[in-house]
């Protein structure tokens, strides 16, 4: 690329030549980092593009937005969305009860919040599903309401809430920590009750913080593959989610429908991956 | 005055009743259904029928082959991942140049997709109708579900670990030392070994882990590209959802508390990182 033909113009001869001198002089830790990314990311996601591009606008928006890739998306997001709120509302109040109340166990507890990062997805799982069943330590005490977990909607979801947990409590909890509390003391001096010195004074600072892990969370529960897959029964217009349609469709050779189905995800990823820095760079401006 | 005094200190007091008690409880309670009891119950059930078909279980050839299979890819994906993630680390906090923050956000994206669509970007590859798909064929190298496909897959997804623990703290050492060391003539080597290593060792370690535990528990990226041959192709994680599809829950929980204790493992040996970095800030 950098040996191109040579250019008419002085400027764009200059930056050809620094760009050609800086390749052949950079140093090895660049030559590393620049070819490990090419053939793990660059590479696989280039193939991935050009596939989709192979398809032809047409074809790939029939494929995108059949019934069952829309039923996908359906169960995909609003599950995930959901189960990130929830993560939303009690993380932020775990992150609370852990920054500023003391009680046995704490550091226990804390420490056991990152469980979700570090225990395998199929165990997850495998014990989500066992413990939610019919016959489970949990779902036995909601089958009498009529309310089935395991192989239903409700049990990605469940699914979703355990992989994205430590998301909001993890972002939400460094932020806390360097709250100022004499704020909110000024705030009680002031006579401010304990309702509006939430809502005005401890919530406006959290407020990027919170958002931000609700989007990592949200972000992670859409790709989650293996916890959905062992607990969703992966009916179509059911409770099949898209990881798992992209899978069924590489299982039946069909490279274009896994192919398509990929490509939407990893773009929804990648405008997620946008809005979670955005987020960060909004959270930071109560930094100075 | 008198009374807005009383309020101002009734409200900290106030604090230490019965709200705290119940947010307590709350929050206990919601970890409990989501974390604790899902935990306990890998372990309970592993052990239901005692101790005997537990560790007849463990004995059975395709359970040792993927604990086998496991341990390969952790310690394959585990050095590529450390090169990589300490060049990367030492690349972008030692230069500026445009487009920095693109090449940071740039190292996360494993994090971001879905681990399918992972496995999915490399079938694409190296699959049969792939890239390198013909000539791969052509030279008898098989890719796709083989080894060498597991082997990339999981390197994928643990990728950014390493390079994402050792950043903030190279960013926050500066290169002063290195600079130091460097005018009293010593080379690059000598820097990185003498100086730069003893500094970003808890950090880098943490990193080590978090590879480890990803590298030895995916699943998604793995089973696109594996075929899920048992035997053969299957990985510890790819165990447990067979036995599990199989009916045969037993070994399937068998399998998943070796993964749970792991997990633990895992944790215990962030938990211990953590408080040693904390010393070390105080200081």
């Amino acid at each position: 690329m950098a040996v191109s033909p040579a250019p008419r113009f002085g400027f764009r001869n200059s930056v050809a030549q620094k760009l050609r001198q800086w390749l052949f002089h950079m140093p090895w830790t660049w030559r590393i980092t620049l070819g490990y990314l090419t053939v793990m990311l660059f590479l696989p996601i280039a193939a991935m593009f050009l596939k989709a591009s192979t398809e032809g606008p047409v074809n790939f928006w029939r494929i995108a937005t059949s019934p069952v890739a829309l039923a996908t998306y359906n169960v995909t997001f609003v599950t995930s969305i959901l189960a990130a709120l929830m993560n939303g509302l009690f993380g932020t109040l775990i992150a609370w009860v852990l920054v500023r109340y003391t009680f046995p166990f704490k550091r226990l507890i804390d420490a056991s919040i990152d469980l979700p990062f570090a225990l395998p997805t199929s165990v997850a799982g495998l014990t989500l599903a066992t413990v939610y069943s019919n016959n489970g330590w949990i779902g036995s005490l909601l089958a009498p309401l009529g309310i089935k977990v395991s192989f239903t909607r409700l049990g990605v979801w469940v699914a979703m809430i355990f992989i994205s947990l430590p998301f909001v409590v993890r972002t939400v909890q460094p932020v806390m920590q360097e709250m100022e509390r004499e704020i909110e003391e000024a705030a009680w001096s002031l006579g401010a009750d304990r309702w509006q010195t939430f809502v005005r004074v401890i919530l406006p600072p959290l407020f990027p913080a919170i958002l931000t892990g609700v989007a990592l969370g949200f972000s992670r529960a859409v790709g989650e593959y293996g916890s959905t897959v062992i607990i969703s029964s992966n009916t179509p217009f059911k409770d099949l989610i898209a990881p798992v349609l992209i899978f069924q469709r590489l299982e039946q050779y069909d490279y274009s429908g896994a192919t398509v189905i990929g490509t939407v995800l990893l773009l929804i990823s990648l405008l997620l991956l946008l809005l979670i820095n955005l987020l960060q760079a909004w959270g930071r401006r109560y930094d100075d | 005055m008198n009374s807005q005094m009383n309020n101002s200190k009734a409200a900290p007091s106030e604090q230490k009743s019965w709200i705290p008690a119940i947010l307590i409880v709350v929050a206990i309670a919601y970890v409990s259904l989501v974390l604790y009891i899902p935990a306990l119950n890998v372990f309970i059930q592993a052990f239901s029928k005692g101790v005997g078909p537990f560790f007849a279980n463990l004995t059975r050839p395709e359970f040792l082959h993927a604990v086998q299979l496991t341990v390969m890819l952790a310690a394959i994906a585990l050095p590529l991942n450390t090169v990589f993630g300490l060049c990367a680390a030492w690349a972008l906090t030692r230069h500026r140049f445009p487009g920095r923050a693109f090449v940071l956000s740039l190292i996360d994206l494993p994090f971001s997709i879905s681990p399918v669509v992972a496995g999915l970007m490399i079938v694409l590859l190296y699959g049969r109708q792939g890239w390198f798909g013909g000539w791969l064929q052509e030279h008898g190298l098989n890719i796709i579900f083989a080894f060498p496909g597991m082997v990339l897959a999981t390197a994928f997804v643990s990728m950014p670990f390493v390079a994402r623990e050792v950043i903030p703290v190279l960013e926050e050492l500066g290169s002063d030392q290195e600079e130091a060391a460097k005018t009293l003539g010593a080379n690059d080597w000598q820097i990185f070994w003498r100086v730069t290593l003893p500094n970003i060792r808890w950090g880098l370690l943490y990193g080590l882990i978090l590879t480890n535990a990803r590298a030895m528990g995916e699943f998604g990226a793995v089973s696109v590209v594996s075929g899920n041959i048992s035997g053969k192709t299957q990985s510890l994680p790819l165990f447990v959802e067979d036995a599990y599809k199989q009916y045969e829950t037993e070994a399937a929980y068998s399998a998943a508390v070796l993964l749970a204790l792991l997990a633990v493992v895992t944790l215990v040996l962030k938990e211990i990182l953590e408080r040693k970095t904390r010393i070390k800030d105080v200081e």
